[in-house]
């Protein structure tokens, strides 16, 4: 009898595989991370002072944008070629297939924070003054987006109209991780005066609530 | 129920599956409008009817993934009205799509789904082996994704995975659609395995010459009724 | 389940009609109230002597905070409905839930509005980013929207239900993570603060308040009776056309049992 745990890591496994094989994060998500930066840049028509202020919001909406496709992606792997239902059929506990894709598109996400945080250093002079704040902050935000959008990318499934419906039902979620995020790098880039570890202190308790949401609920969205 | 060669197998005469007036619903639509139909182990059965008439959600019923809306559903003894989760381990289903990732080799594919059945990796391994061999699938193709495969290799593949579990219920269906003469060869022979082995198979198919071989039950679906049957209790 | 094959034009009842009237009658009294009777608010700064305060702007409370309240009651309604469906997972509590949730986001979408109106004179701009519930409020009425946006999706009914329920009940559990930190985030800056605070409300302010409490109650009554109505009779419509389709199958397989003789399908 398999484990919670070894299931979730089973799908966890296969999920980033799977991306290990189709570089959808490398060739396409990550290449957008950057574009976003770019036009953001052409929008705001700044200098690097003024775009260094900004920074931290500009990272984490990129994050989000990303975490939008990411999700449609783990998503659209299911529904492919509907081994959606051999999930169903194998006897997988839903909640092992909760943790194992919000782990798989957690660890996605650290990727792209890092690419990103190396594209605000490089287009907006920015600078990473408080380190240990940077990780936990970035970590726990990944956590907390990753585990909401599982669940949302669950809730837009199977209806033909995900891609547009995704947005509007996890982005609004998602604003107190947003104003929290960006506080919490304005910290730790030194962009701002504030107290970024009880911002973290806040995402880390979303964390927690939206993982545990999570699990409760995506067994009842995925039985019949 | 009795333990053959250390497999379980069902007794004979038991019922595997026992439906009486079940109604499903795809939305609103009503897919079953109060099909009838008891099956008992080791029995082959062959389903026909034209398209539309509702045998792809009767398969589907009997692998416990739609819920009956009305009437009385029991399959290896679990009652589908109350929960349909604990017939699913233990039925093979093939449906129309390959159920396959794409960017994962037949390998990778077959060891997943192993594994997410239940089985550890050794004893999926193992079993993996035997099972891509009866498929006849080439050593070569075996670390190949399945994206660059034909149909008629991932439909093999697809039933690679269903018959490591080693299912007592088999549901099928349309399996020949879409293959060439190999590929519907390996699907026969897959069936006639599995009814030697004593499970029990239900087959939708409009390929009834090569079916018929096995001399089924043949069960006439239309309209969401079962309206013939050429055996079964009366 | 209503009969949907008897002549029901229009959701009305005798109950239902005299709770209309005395609504209507109510909105007139509080219109009379918040717009002539009471007192614009002025008041005489105290160094320079000069007139201040919001004058006839403050007339925007007696809309605004009632339907404030309201919203919340409605939303808890629809959260609290979804809840018991995924508990109890009988139609009624899916028709509340939606119900409720739909009238409850007419009112956020008029609070937010009557919000900006009222603010603009007093902020001087159409919206403020520092008013800690306008924000929160906002927040909402987007997540509500996307609820909506989610029951008008072609699904399959009890799909659609269940996921709505866990839509409204995360939407609810996150509420509060959104207000503080958007508390949080103005507390930061030196964004002016809600000036509910710096008003006097008594006599006939409060009075007008409290009348508004009270219509405003009863709107909501009245328009979640119609709109469950509304979704009940739908969903009774939905049943019907599901025993009719039915009894069209069958048909449809005595037909074409000839036709589907062994060996001669399509």
């Amino acid at each position: 009898m398999k484990s919670l745990l070894s299931e979730a890591w089973l799908v966890a496994s296969k999920d980033l595989r799977i991306e290990a094989r189709s570089r959808v994060l490398t060739n396409q998500v990550a290449p957008f991370a950057v574009l976003v930066l770019v036009l953001f840049g052409f929008a705001l028509d700044a200098d690097q002072r003024t775009l260094r202020m900004f920074a931290p919001g500009l990272f984490w909406v990129a994050v989000l944008l990303c975490l939008l496709l990411a999700v449609q992606r783990s998503s659209a792997v299911e529904s492919a070629d509907d081994a959606a239902t051999g999930l169903r059929m194998a006897g997988l506990a839903p909640v092992a297939v909760f943790l194992g894709k919000s782990a798989a598109i957690f660890v996605q996400l650290l990727v792209l924070e890092l690419l990103l945080t190396a594209g605000i250093i490089v287009f907006y002079g920015s600078s990473v003054k408080n380190l240990f704040l940077w990780l936990i902050a970035g970590l726990v935000t990944a956590l907390a987006v990753a585990a909401t959008g599982t669940l949302y990318g669950a809730l837009a499934s199977g209806l033909g109209v995900r891609e547009t419906l995704l947005p509007i039902l996890l982005l609004p979620v998602l604003a107190p991780v947003l104003i929290g995020a960006t506080r919490a790098y304005d910290d730790a880039l030194g962009a701002a005066a504030v107290d970024g570890w009880a911002w973290t202190g806040l995402l880390a308790m979303f964390a927690v609530v939206a993982s545990t949401l999570g699990a409760l609920a995506y067994g009842a969205l995925v039985e019949d | 129920m009795v333990r053959v060669g250390g497999r379980r197998r069902y007794r004979y005469g038991v019922p595997v599956i026992q439906l009486c007036d079940v109604v499903a619903l795809l939305g609103r639509f009503p897919a079953l409008a109060g099909a009838s139909l008891s099956v008992e182990a080791g029995e082959t059965v062959l389903l026909q009817g034209p398209n539309g008439a509702g045998k792809t959600t009767l398969l589907r019923l009997c692998a416990g993934l739609v819920r009956p809306e009305s009437g009385q559903a029991q399959v290896l003894g679990h009652d589908l009205s109350v929960d349909g989760r604990p017939v699913r381990r233990q039925v093979a289903m093939l449906g129309h799509a390959t159920g396959l990732y794409e960017d994962l080799s037949v390998a990778e594919n077959v060891s997943f789904w192993a594994q997410a059945a239940g089985l550890d990796k050794s004893l999926a391994a193992q079993r993996a082996t035997g099972a891509l061999g009866r498929m006849g699938l080439d050593e070569r193709l075996l670390s190949l994704p399945v994206s660059r495969l034909s149909a008629g290799q991932r439909r093999r593949t697809s039933l690679a995975v269903l018959a490591v579990r080693r299912p007592q219920l088999w549901l099928l269906d349309e399996p020949h659609a879409g293959l060439d003469q190999t590929g519907r060869d390996v699907v026969d022979e897959l069936i006639s395995d599995a009814v030697a082995a004593g499970a029990t198979v239900l087959v939708a198919s409009h390929e009834l010459d090569r079916v018929r071989s096995l001399n089924p039950r043949v069960v006439t679906v239309a309209g969401g009724l079962v309206v013939k049957d050429t055996g079964g209790p009366k | 389940m209503t009969n949907p094959t008897s002549s029901v034009a229009t959701t009305g009842s005798p109950g239902s009609r005299a709770l209309g009237l005395a609504t209507l009658l109510g909105l007139v009294g509080l219109l009379v109230l918040a717009f002539v009777l009471t007192e614009p608010d002025v008041r005489i700064h105290p160094s320079t002597g000069q007139e201040i305060g919001q004058f006839d702007a403050v007339r925007l409370l007696y809309l605004h905070v009632p339907m404030a309240v309201i919203t919340y009651v409605a939303y808890s309604l629809a959260a609290f409905a979804s809840a018991g469906y995924l508990i109890k997972r009988t139609p009624w509590w899916d028709v509340t839930a939606h119900a409720a949730a739909e009238v409850g986001t007419v009112f956020c979408f008029l609070v937010l509005v009557t919000g900006s109106i009222w603010g603009r004179p007093v902020w001087n701009t159409w919206w403020e980013w520092g008013d800690v519930r306008l924000m929160t409020t906002l927040i909402l009425f987007l997540m509500f929207v996307g609820y909506l946006a989610l029951r008008r999706t072609a699904a399959d009914p009890r799909v659609q239900a269940r996921r709505a329920a866990v839509v409204a009940l995360v939407a609810i559990v996150d509420l509060p993570l959104v207000n503080r930190s958007v508390e949080w985030w103005e507390n930061r800056t030196l964004h002016q603060k809600s000036t509910l605070g710096e008003l006097k409300i008594e006599d006939l302010t409060l009075f007008t308040l409290m009348v508004g409490f009270l219509v405003f109650l009863m709107v909501f009554a009245w328009l979640l009776l119609h709109r469950f109505r509304v979704g009940w009779l739908t969903l009774a419509a939905g049943e019907h056309q599901v025993a009719a389709a039915i009894k069209e199958r069958r048909a449809e397989a005595d037909g074409s049992e000839v036709a589907s003789a062994v060996g001669e399908t399509s």
